[in-house]
């Protein structure tokens, strides 16, 4: 209940913020267009980047930057008309927001193609990455791949022999186990894919039981990881468990219980992660929203910071100039260091993580670094 | 795959048809009794999660979680049966898919503003927690032996209330003919609107038990609706045997699908090649399966014609 | 006189001047709002033909809408990366040509609707939407998990195709031609409820032992009424692909089958404009209320509840009374 009123409270005060600023458009010297999900199944992952890069241009306290948000229930043709709205009418300079790949993949393309410059807080296609890379996307999370790979360094590190890995039939499930394999370094005991928006995973975890698999490598983001990680909790099976941290988020993680402690998972960010930026962010936000931040907050606050750095030293009119301010990534990030490849993807630590309980709390925290100073698969690829 | 695990997959398709059953009975039974089609049974389904979680959360019991899944399953039931519903018996299906769909908006997005955006926890009791040991040394959790078990009691018990009690005896009469019941001074709309919480009721019930195992948020009753539909198709609309018959049918179809598909196709193509196109397969299956029926026999297995 | 048609000339009018309007005071995403509108119609007269005449409630049509949708998408991918589409024992290359590819899209459908009609007309009912629907399931699952045109991300085609002699990167260029082939289509559909086919299969939607009393074979007529039904709904994907110069599975879900059938029965079934009026209608509550709140699709539920609850025959039978309603 206190969740439903803190989200119509947080709406109404963008809403405000939003009106103000247009109240002043005169000074408003960058205008960003944030399209992301807020409303039906995926809108968690929406409302905590949003939250994050308010909070980013909030603390900055700059009146100059004027952002507009739209919802886009998590539809490709949703989200293709906000972003024709805000390029043809609206006028942004630049846009961000977008959670899904599918919706990255209908949006970007055409975005960067009209001269907008697009900043991703979370999705990461592939097709971006390499031959579709483009000068004007950055892409300020991951590549897809890259959680994946960690995970699969992380069980060779751990020497374990027999994979069993699994991901729902799509394209992202598919880039996951690609991933997986890329860096591990044993043999694949089982590969399986199951079907997206799958709840029940009983035949599965008896073919994990039934496998020669030392562990189980698993990519079943939202809902789906759910119902899997308490279903194999209660199956009595021991194999451990490994994933990226889609399926161990902070929003996650309480609807899960019990059934995720212990389980190591990989991500780029954890709330510990020790520096001043950080320690700052997750008290910041813990204050401001109730709640702690996920990693999806993290990539929106980086968001809105990079894009704070670059409104700071480079006009957003001088494209030349406001890009080369967002390639040098001249801000504080909640990751520590923070540099962009040839590809405008991120170079970055990727950590394990443990779920504990912090009191009442399930949440994370880092045992061990998988990948030291990681850049993608496709950089190579990417002539700009 | 040994015999052992073909026995164990043949065990995890029937209890995925038993899901699929509590789900389908009160739907079915609505459509039988008052020719309705209800897209709203699955957020009914949603409302007994979010019911069961919430009280779960207060109180710690599993036992009061799933009375109060019930009661407000039924209670929400009731509610639409009297302000919506019953204004659509007598509409063609047109109407009633378009209302009951303008329900499920109201319902999600309401459930939304209340509970917000992230997923709810509900978990399995201890009591009925982890695996047991079956015969031939098949380990099987617990819990969903106790799903088969209330799955079959729930049938057991639709057909008494049907075959043995007043109430029941209505319902057929009502089924038959609504004009000369009503003359021989039955209250229809009460007894519409009984069955039509009782309906909601068991769907409030599946989404409480179902909710344990799987995720309880948002959205979560549209993908189960669509299954219990298929069902309630295969089976006949209208015929609590259909559904169960039925239900049984798709459960094991998806899972064996799941299963053995892929296994076919790793014979002569790559694993993962032969992982995703057996895949793309068993996805399709139940609905090759609903098709296959309907064109054989256009009221499904046990419907009148 | 009838306040129908008055209010039919008024809609069509309208739109025309809402465009006009945008473009004299260059809003040019009203123009594409109303693109999007008369897309959808479209897509709606498609469907309005074999649930307002016929009697079919299909709540599969999204099958067609997609099918046109990525037969665009797989001829301009081809086109747009110079690899042809299939080289044996032909060859055939990828198209930019809007003409050709709406072509291909009317015959994909129409080709499609033919099969899932001739199976599913065996049906009625209840079972007929169930299984209309399950055919929907199947495309659905199917274009998510193949992975050769993109699987769930979709396909991306970087230019709007071409039409001859139009720019149509131009809004308002784009817009003609929508609003043109929507005209053509609401000319067809008025044509063909007044012809001896509509005639006989309106007869056969209210008495079907009748119609086959004189001989006339009532699977026949819906199948035709089906199958071209799914050719107008499938050219309406290949626009609306075009329009947003993309295509996903999410035009083959079954939400998109519902949202089809919202815009007949919003704005009055079996009614000449009712799709265009149930169009315009949602895409402007979307519009509006989506800016409101958060929580906007309660609103909308209630809008559409008190749609069905008190206006029967929809918004125009509201506006313009019910004297077209048959049952």
């Amino acid at each position: 209940m206190i969740k439903g009123d803190d989200d119509m409270k947080l709406k109404t005060l963008a809403m405000a913020g939003a009106l103000t600023m247009a109240a002043c458009a005169a000074q408003a010297e960058v205008k960003v267009g944030m399209i992301t999900t807020l409303s039906g199944g995926g809108a968690g992952l929406g409302i905590d980047v949003r939250d994050g890069f308010m909070l980013a241009i909030e603390q900055s306290g700059r009146s100059d930057i004027e952002v507009i948000i739209e919802d886009d229930q998590r539809k490709p043709d949703i989200a293709v008309q906000l972003a024709d709205k805000m390029i043809q009418s609206d006028k942004v300079d630049v846009m961000t927001g977008i959670i899904w790949s599918n919706l990255a993949m209908a949006v970007v393309p055409g975005a960067v193609a009209q001269g907008k410059f697009y900043l991703s807080p979370n999705a990461g296609p592939s097709a971006l990455a390499g031959k579709g890379c483009n000068k004007n996307y950055f892409n300020v999370a991951w590549q897809n791949d890259n959680l994946h790979e960690a995970a699969g360094a992380y069980a060779t590190d751990e020497t374990f022999l027999n994979a069993f890995i699994m991901a729902p039939n799509y394209p992202a499930g598919q880039d996951a186990l690609t991933g997986f394999k890329r860096y591990f370094d044993g043999n694949i005991a089982g590969e399986v894919y199951t079907q997206l928006g799958q709840t029940d995973y009983a035949a599965e975890i008896a073919q994990i039981r039934d496998s020669v698999a030392d562990h189980v490598f698993f990519f079943l983001p939202g809902g789906m990881g759910i119902s899997f990680l308490k279903q194999y909790a209660d199956s009595g099976v021991k194999k451990p468990l490994i994933g990226p941290a889609f399926s161990f988020d902070q929003g996650i993680l309480q609807a899960v219980g019990d059934a995720a402690l212990g389980v190591k998972n990989t991500s780029q960010w954890n709330k510990d992660i020790d520096n001043p930026t950080n320690a700052a962010f997750v008290a910041s936000f813990q204050e401001k929203y109730g709640r702690l931040p996920s990693l999806y907050a993290s990539q929106g606050f980086d968001t809105g910071n990079l894009l704070i750095s670059a409104v700071e030293s480079a006009d957003v009119a001088d494209q030349d100039a406001f890009r080369a301010a967002l390639e040098a990534a001249d801000f504080n990030s909640t990751r520590g260091d923070f540099a962009f490849g040839n590809n405008h993807h991120p170079i970055q630590n990727i950590y394990v993580r443990e779920v504990i309980k912090e009191g009442d709390v399930y949440t994370n925290k880092i045992v061990g670094t998988a990948l030291e100073h990681h850049a993608d698969a496709y950089a190579p690829e990417c002539k700009m | 795959m040994s015999l052992i695990l073909f026995i164990e997959q043949m065990l995890n398709g029937v209890q995925f048809g038993v899901m699929l059953f509590l789900m389908a009975a009160g739907l079915t039974l609505i459509f039988g009794v008052m020719g309705l089609i209800n897209l709203a049974h699955g957020s009914l389904y949603m409302i007994g999660a979010f019911a069961a979680a919430w009280v779960a959360g207060m109180s710690g019991s599993f036992v009061l979680a799933l009375i109060a899944s019930l009661a407000a399953a039924a209670a929400a039931g009731a509610l639409i049966e009297l302000t919506v519903i019953r204004r659509l018996y007598d509409r063609d299906h047109l109407d009633q898919v378009l209302a009951t769909f303008a329900l499920i908006l109201i319902f999600s997005e309401g459930t939304r503003w209340l509970f917000g955006s992230f997923p709810l926890f509900l978990e399995i009791p201890p009591y009925l927690s982890g695996p047991v040991t079956l015969p031939g040394g098949i380990e099987y959790p617990l819990y969903r032996l106790a799903i088969i078990g209330v799955g079959l009691l729930v049938a057991a018990g639709l057909f008494a209330l049907i075959a043995r009690t007043r109430i029941g005896i209505q319902i057929r009469a009502g089924e038959a003919d609504r004009e000369m019941i009503a003359a021989l001074g039955v209250n229809i709309s009460a007894l519409y609107t009984i069955v039509f919480a009782l309906g909601a009721a068991l769907a409030g019930l599946a989404g409480a038990l179902i909710g344990a195992i799987q995720s309880v948020q948002v959205g979560m009753g549209e993908p189960v609706l669509i299954l219990a539909f298929v069902v309630i198709v295969i089976g006949g609309i209208g015929s609590i045997k259909g559904a169960l018959v039925g239900a049984i049918l798709v459960g094991l179809t998806d899972t064996l699908g799941r299963v053995l598909l892929p296994a076919v196709f790793a014979q002569f193509m790559a694993p993962q090649a032969a992982s995703s196109v057996g895949s793309s397969l068993a996805s399709m299956s139940i609905y090759i399966l609903m098709a296959g029926v309907l064109v054989m026999r256009p009221s499904g297995l046990f419907g009148k014609a | 006189m009838r306040r129908e048609p008055l209010l039919n000339a008024a809609v069509f009018l309208g739109l025309l001047a809402a465009v006009l309007w945008a473009k004299a005071m260059d809003e040019p995403f009203t123009i594409t709002l109303a693109t999007r509108v008369a897309i959808l119609a479209l897509a709606g007269v498609g469907l309005n033909l074999a649930l307002g005449l016929g009697g079919l409630v299909s709540l599969g049509h999204a099958v067609f809408f997609g099918i046109g949708g990525y037969a665009m998408g797989i001829l301009a991918s081809h086109a747009q990366s110079y690899s042809p589409l299939i080289e044996w024992p032909v060859l055939i290359e990828g198209t930019k040509s809007m003409p050709v590819i709406w072509l291909v899209a009317m015959a994909a459908s129409g080709l499609a609707a033919l099969g899932i009609g001739a199976l599913s007309l065996r049906t009625s009912g209840v079972y007929f939407i169930m299984i209309t629907l399950a055919f929907g399931q199947m495309f659905y699952y199917f274009a998510i998990s193949w992975p050769a045109y993109g699987g769930e991300d979709g396909l991306s085609i970087y230019v709007r195709n071409g039409f001859p002699g139009l720019n149509t990167l131009d809004p308002i260029q784009f817009f003609a031609i929508c609003y043109v082939i929507l005209g053509l289509a609401l000319w067809l559909f008025s044509r063909l409820s007044r012809s001896a086919f509509g005639l006989a299969l309106g007869a056969a939607r209210q008495n079907a032992e009748r119609v086959m009393a004189v001989g006339i074979a009532p699977y026949r007529l819906r199948l035709v009424a089906f199958a071209l039904s799914g050719v107008i709904t499938g050219l309406a994907g290949a626009l609306f692909a075009d329009l947003n110069r993309f295509v996903s599975p999410t035009m083959f879900s079954w939400q998109t089958s519902g949202e089809i059938m919202v815009f007949v029965i919003l704005g009055g079934v079996a009614r000449l404009f009712g799709p265009v009026v149930g169009a315009a209608v949602f895409i402007l509550l979307e519009h509006v209320l989506g800016g409101l709140s958060e929580f906007w699709h309660i609103y909308l539920g209630a809008v559409l509840l008190v749609v069905v609850l008190f206006a029967r025959g929809g918004i125009i039978g509201l506006i313009a009374g019910r004297e077209v309603r048959h049952d």
